[in-house]
C-alpha cells in the first residue's frame, strides 16, 4: 500500500484527503488459531509481505534470520517475522501471541498471531479475548486435530462468531478437492453446536501464496473467496450501540470540591446529557449533567468512548459500580453460573478462595460447584473434582460481595471476569457468565437483636479463633486438648474442632484430594466463625496444609480474631512419632494423598505464634499460648475500654 | 446520530482507559518522558484522560547526558506549559566513570545511562507502575509484550512467562517491590501517531522537521554533531545538509535522513513512502539478534 500512495500524496492537501480516508476505514481484529506447523505465522508473515507491510531494512534481516533459523531451505521463512522472541525462533515454536498490524486500501486490520501448543493455550486465548474472527488454520494433511477443536471452543466461549477454516498446505495434497471437502465436512460436524454465525472455508498454501491475496491456478475447483477479500468484506458488528447503556466506573476525579466526575469507558448503548441513570448497585438514580472532555462538554456519547460523567445529584458512587439504563438494568449478584478456562498449571479447586475481577471491580470468589468439564473432543459433559490447566467448565461462582454484570452471551464487556491467585497473583482463569443463580437483594441478613458483642460479654471473654496448623503427628491434638484444659480452669468457655472427629460426622463426605482438602476446610472454617460469632474462644485443630485456604479462614473472622498457631515440628520427627501408624503405611505406598509424603504441605511463613516443638513439652508450647491470649486481652483493654470487639 | 467511532477516536479511547486504570489501581505510578513523538502523544492522552485534573502522577525523564540540546530546551518547555511534575534522573555513578557511546560502544552506554539509570529512578522513588511509549509495531519483541506487562522485583521481564491478558480486565496486582510497566499506545502504528499528532496539533521537537544541520557522516549513518564531546575521526568532516530525524534518542547513536519534509503533512507523505522502518535509524537496535529483546528483559523499556 505504502508504494500505491505515494503518486497522489504530492500536495498537502492530497495527504489530508488521504488521511481523511484512512481514518474512515473499519478495523477489523483477528487471530490465527490451530495446532502446531498448521502455518499460522507462515500465514501472517504471507498477508504482510503481500500487502508490502515489510520494510527494505526487515526483510534484510529476516533473509539474514532465515538462514541461521529458517526451516524452509533456501526460502525466506515468514514465521521468523512473527516469532519475535528468541526462545521461539530457537526452538522453531510460537510461544506468546503475537500482535501485527496491516491495512489495505478497504480495511484496517490487527492480527494475532497465537501459538499453536497446548501448554500455551493461555495466550490462545488472549488473542482471542479482544478477536472478533478467527482463521483456524489445519494441515490438510492432518484434517481435524485435537488443538482445532479446542481453539475453535475457546473462540466460541470468547463470543467469536466468525470462523474462516483456512486448508493449509492445499500444494501438499496436490490441490486435491475431496480432501478440502473431507475436512470442511469434519470441522462442520463438530463445531454445528458452537454456535457461530459464518465458516468460510478456503483451501490455501501460505507458503506459497495460494488464495492468500490473490487466486490460485492450481485451485480451480474453488470458486469462493481469497482470503484477503473475505477479511476486507466480511460483517462482524455486534452493534454494542443498540444495547442498554452500560458505563463501568473505573475512576473518581475529582479535583476540587466543585468537581466530581465520574470516568470509565462506556460498555454499552449511548448517553447524553439529561438521561437518568441508575447506579446498578444501589438502585439510586440522578440525571446525567455533563459529559466531560478533554476538548469540551459533549452532548452525547456512546459505546467505546472514554468519558467523563457529572450526575446532577451526590449519589454514592465508586470504582466497580456502573451507571446504568434505568429501563433495562443488569443483574446484581452473588452467585451465578459461568463457563471458565482454567490457565493455571495449579488445578481450580472448589472452596479455594481466588480474587474476581470484573472490568472494574474486584472481589473474593469462591467455585462452590464445579458442574462439569468439557471434553474439547466430543463435548462430553464429565463429572470433575478439578479443572486442570488448559480445561473448560461450568462452575457455579460465589463472591463475597454482590456484583453487578450482565450474561456474556448479552454484552462481552460486562459479562467477563478473570480469577486471580490470591498469593501469586498469576491470571489463573477467565469467565464467561452464563446467568445468575439468585437474586442478592433477595437474601437479607436476618439482623437479630442479640449481637456477638452481648453473648461475649456474658462469657466476660472475647471470641478467638486458635487455628493449629502443622503435619500430622506433630503435636496438634495433644496441644489443644491441654489449651483447651488450662482455657477451661479460668473460667473460659472453649470448643475444639478436630480434623479426625469433624470428618467423622460433617465432613464425612469428603476424601483426602487436593479439592476435598479445601472443602474440608472451607466448612470447618464456617463452624469455627459460627462459634465465635456465638462468643466462644475455638480451637482448631487441622492439617491444614494450603495456606490459600487458612487465608481464606483469616479473612472470614472478624479482624484480629484469627490467630495462626504453626506447630512446627519436623517430617522426620513426626514419622518417628507416627502415634498412629499413618507415616509407615503412607511410606509404603498404602495411603494416598498423605500430606508431608505425596501430597504438599505449605508451612505459614507469618504465623501470629510459631511452636517449635522439638526438646520441649506440652506444657511449655501452652504456656506460650496463654501468655499470648493474656497480652492480646490486655493490650486490647487498654485502647477499647469499652469493652468492644 | 453519528454512531461510528473513528479509527483514532478508537485508540485514544483505549489508551485513556489505560491511563486510569493505572491511576485506580495502583499506589504510585509514574509516567517515562523520553521527549520523543510518542512521549508527545503520551503526555497529550494523559492529560485528556484526567481533565479536568492533572494526571496524578509524574513525569520522569531518563536523562543519559547525551540526547540532544534541542530535547532538553523542549522538555523544560513543556513541562512548564503544562505544569506537569517532572524528575529527572541521571546515573551519577555513569557520569563519574566518564561512560559514554564514543568509547565505551553503545550497549555499554545504553545499558548504563539508560537502563541501569532507570531502574535506579524506580527503585528511589519506590514506583509501582511506569507509563512507557512503546508500539507493538516498533520491534518484534515488542510485538509479543502485553499491555500490562509485570517485572518482578528486580525489574526482570519474563517473556516465556507473562500473564494471560483478557479483554480490557487487567491484573494490576502485584507483591511488594514488583512493577507493571504499562504500555498505552501498544495498538497504536507509526503512521496512527503522526496523524494523530497532525490532528490534534500536538508540539514536537523541531528535530523531526527538516532543517540544514551540521552532520557527519560515519558508520553509513549521518550523526549531527550536537556538542564537541564528538571528536571527528581522520577524514570526516561536519558538513550542512538538509535533515531530519525520525526518531529521537542520544545524538552520537541516532541517524539522521536526508529529507526536504519541513511540516507534518510533509512528514506523513514521507512516511508513506518510506522503504525502511523507524528503528533503522537506531543503532543499538543492530547491535546482535534480539538485543531488543535482551534489553528489555533486563529492563530497558
Amino acid at each position: 500500500m505504502r508504494h500505491i500512495m505515494a503518486k497522489s500524496l504530492a500536495s498537502t492537501d492530497g495527504i489530508r484527503d488521504y488521511l481523511a480516508v484512512q481514518e474512515r476505514k473499519s478495523l477489523l481484529r483477528f487471530l490465527t488459531c490451530g495446532s502446531v506447523d498448521d502455518g499460522k505465522s507462515t500465514l501472517i508473515g504471507r498477508l504482510l509481505s503481500d500487502t508490502k507491510q515489510i520494510f527494505e531494512d526487515q526483510l534484510a534481516a529476516l533473509e539474514r534470520d532465515s538462514r541461521k533459523h529458517g526451516t524452509t531451505g533456501d526460502d525466506v521463512d515468514f514465521a521468523l517475522l512473527v516469532d519475535g522472541l528468541e526462545a521461539e525462533r530457537e526452538q522453531g515454536i510460537t510461544i506468546d501471541v503475537a500482535y501485527r498490524f496491516f491495512a489495505t486500501p478497504k480495511r484496517k486490520f490487527i492480527v494475532a498471531d497465537t501459538p499453536g501448543h497446548e501448554q500455551y493455550t493461555r495466550n490462545m486465548a488472549t488473542g482471542a479475548s479482544t478477536a472478533d474472527l478467527a482463521i483456524v488454520l489445519i494441515d490438510a494433511r492432518q484434517g481435524v486435530l485435537r488443538q482445532t477443536r479446542r481453539h475453535s471452543i475457546i473462540a466460541s466461549l470468547l463470543g467469536i462468531r466468525h470462523i474462516v477454516l483456512a486448508v493449509n498446505k492445499i500444494d501438499l495434497v496436490g490441490f486435491d478437492k475431496a480432501v478440502f471437502e473431507r475436512i470442511i465436512e469434519d470441522f462442520r460436524q463438530f463445531s454445528h453446536k458452537l454456535g457461530f454465525q459464518t465458516i468460510v472455508p478456503i483451501p490455501m498454501s501460505a507458503r506459497y501464496g495460494d488464495n492468500v491475496t490473490s487466486r490460485s491456478d492450481k485451485t480451480k475447483w474453488y470458486s469462493g473467496p481469497t482470503l484477503i477479500e473475505h477479511l476486507e468484506t466480511v460483517s462482524v458488528d455486534e452493534a454494542v450501540v443498540e444495547l442498554p447503556f452500560r458505563f463501568p466506573v473505573q475512576y473518581v476525579n475529582r479535583p476540587n470540591l466543585d468537581f466530581r466526575g465520574f470516568a470509565g469507558t462506556i460498555a454499552s448503548g449511548s448517553v447524553s446529557t439529561g438521561d437518568e441513570v441508575v447506579v446498578a448497585k444501589s438502585g439510586k438514580s440522578a440525571h446525567v449533567r455533563r459529559i466531560v472532555s478533554h476538548g469540551g462538554d459533549l452532548s452525547q456519547a456512546v459505546a467505546g468512548q472514554a468519558i467523563t460523567l457529572v450526575l446532577d445529584d451526590e449519589v454514592e458512587v465508586s470504582r466497580g459500580n456502573m451507571l446504568v439504563s434505568p429501563a433495562a438494568r443488569p443483574q446484581v449478584a452473588d452467585q451465578f453460573a459461568a463457563n471458565i478456562v482454567w490457565f493455571d498449571e495449579h488445578a481450580l479447586l472448589p472452596g479455594r478462595s481466588y480474587i474476581l475481577r470484573t472490568e472494574t471491580d474486584q472481589t473474593s470468589a469462591t467455585v462452590t460447584d464445579l458442574k462439569y468439564r468439557v471434553n474439547v473432543n466430543d463435548f462430553a459433559h464429565e463429572a470433575a473434582k478439578s479443572l486442570e490447566m488448559n480445561e473448560v467448565g461450568i462452575c457455579n461462582i460465589s463472591t463475597r460481595a454482590p456484583i453487578a454484570f450482565d450474561t456474556f452471551a448479552e454484552n462481552r464487556t460486562t459479562g467477563a471476569f478473570i480469577l486471580i491467585d490470591r498469593i501469586t497473583n498469576a491470571t489463573v482463569g477467565a469467565g464467561m457468565i452464563l446467568h445468575s443463580l439468585r437474586r442478592a437483594e433477595n437474601i437479607h441478613w436476618q439482623s437479630l437483636d442479640v449481637g456477638k458483642h452481648g453473648r461475649a460479654d456474658l462469657k466476660n471473654q472475647r471470641p478467638a479463633v486458635f487455628w493449629f496448623t502443622g503435619l500430622s503427628g506433630s503435636g496438634k491434638s495433644t496441644i489443644a486438648n491441654l489449651f483447651e484444659k488450662k482455657l477451661f480452669a479460668t473460667g473460659r468457655h472453649t470448643y475444639i474442632l478436630d480434623g479426625d472427629n469433624v470428618r467423622h460426622g460433617l465432613n464425612r463426605d469428603l476424601g483426602f484430594t487436593d479439592a476435598d482438602r479445601v472443602e474440608n476446610i472451607r466448612r470447618v472454617a464456617e463452624v469455627a466463625r459460627l462459634m465465635a460469632d456465638a462468643g466462644l474462644i475455638v480451637i482448631v485443630s487441622f492439617i491444614s496444609p494450603f495456606s490459600a485456604e487458612r487465608r481464606m479462614a483469616r479473612e472470614m473472622m472478624a479482624n484480629g480474631e484469627f490467630v495462626e498457631v504453626f506447630v512446627d515440628t519436623p517430617f522426620e520427627e513426626c514419622a518417628r512419632r507416627d502415634p498412629k501408624g499413618l507415616y509407615a503405611r503412607a511410606l509404603n505406598g498404602e495411603i494416598k494423598n498423605f500430606t508431608g509424603v505425596d501430597s504438599p504441605y505449605e508451612a505459614p511463613e507469618n504465623p501470629e505464634i510459631h511452636l517449635k516443638t522439638l526438646g520441649k513439652s506440652a506444657e511449655e508450647m501452652v504456656e506460650a499460648l496463654e501468655l499470648w491470649l493474656n497480652e492480646r486481652d490486655i493490650a486490647e483493654n487498654q485502647y477499647d475500654s469499652g469493652g468492644g470487639i | 446520530m453519528n454512531i461510528a467511532l473513528t479509527h483514532l477516536q478508537r485508540l485514544e479511547a483505549e489508551s485513556i482507559h489505560i491511563f486510569r486504570e493505572v491511576a485506580a489501581a495502583f499506589a504510585k505510578p509514574v509516567m517515562l518522558y523520553s521527549v520523543g513523538k510518542d512521549s508527545s502523544v503520551l503526555m497529550h492522552l494523559a492529560m485528556k484522560a484526567f481533565y479536568p485534573a492533572k494526571p496524578p502522577f509524574p513525569f520522569l525523564h531518563v536523562d543519559t547526558t547525551w540526547k540532544f540540546r534541542e530535547m532538553i530546551a523542549f522538555r523544560d518547555q513543556m513541562a512548564q506549559k503544562l505544569g506537569f511534575d517532572l524528575l529527572v534522573h541521571v546515573n551519577e555513578d555513569g557520569v563519574r566513570d566518564k561512560i559514554n557511546p564514543f568509547d565505551h560502544g553503545s550497549n555499554t552506554h545504553t545499558h548504563v545511562m539508560k537502563t541501569v539509570a532507570l531502574r535506579q529512578a524506580l527503585d528511589k522513588y519506590g514506583f509501582d507502575a511506569a507509563f512507557g511509549g512503546a508500539r507493538r509495531d516498533e520491534e518484534k519483541s515488542r510485538a509479543k509484550e502485553r499491555i500490562f506487562s509485570f517485572r518482578n522485583a528486580q525489574h526482570v521481564w519474563d517473556p516465556k512467562n507473562q500473564r494471560p491478558e483478557m479483554w480490557k480486565i487487567f491484573n494490576t496486582r502485584i507483591a511488594t517491590g514488583e512493577s507493571i510497566r504499562v504500555f498505552p499506545l501498544s495498538n497504536w502504528t507509526e503512521l496512527d501517531i503522526w496523524q494523530y499528532i497532525l490532528q490534534e496539533d500536538i508540539p514536537i521537537v523541531p528535530l523531526y522537521f527538516a532543517k540544514e544541520r551540521p552532520v557527519v557522516e560515519r558508520d553509513g549513518m549521518l550523526i549531527l554533531r550536537d556538542d564537541d564531546r564528538m571528536v571527528l575521526r581522520p577524514g570526516e568532516t561536519v558538513d550542512n545538509r538538509l535533515v531530519r530525524f525520525r526518531t529521537l534518542g542520544c545524538y552520537p547513536l541516532t541517524g539522521a535522513i536526508e529529507s526536504d519534509a519541513d511540516t507534518l503533512e510533509a512528514i506523513v507523505g514521507e512516511m508513506l513512502t518510506a522503504r525502511t522502518s523507524e528503528r533503522q535509524g537506531r543503532l543499538i537496535d543492530r547491535d546482535e539478534a534480539g538485543s531488543m529483546e535482551k534489553k528489555k528483559r533486563e529492563g530497558y523499556f
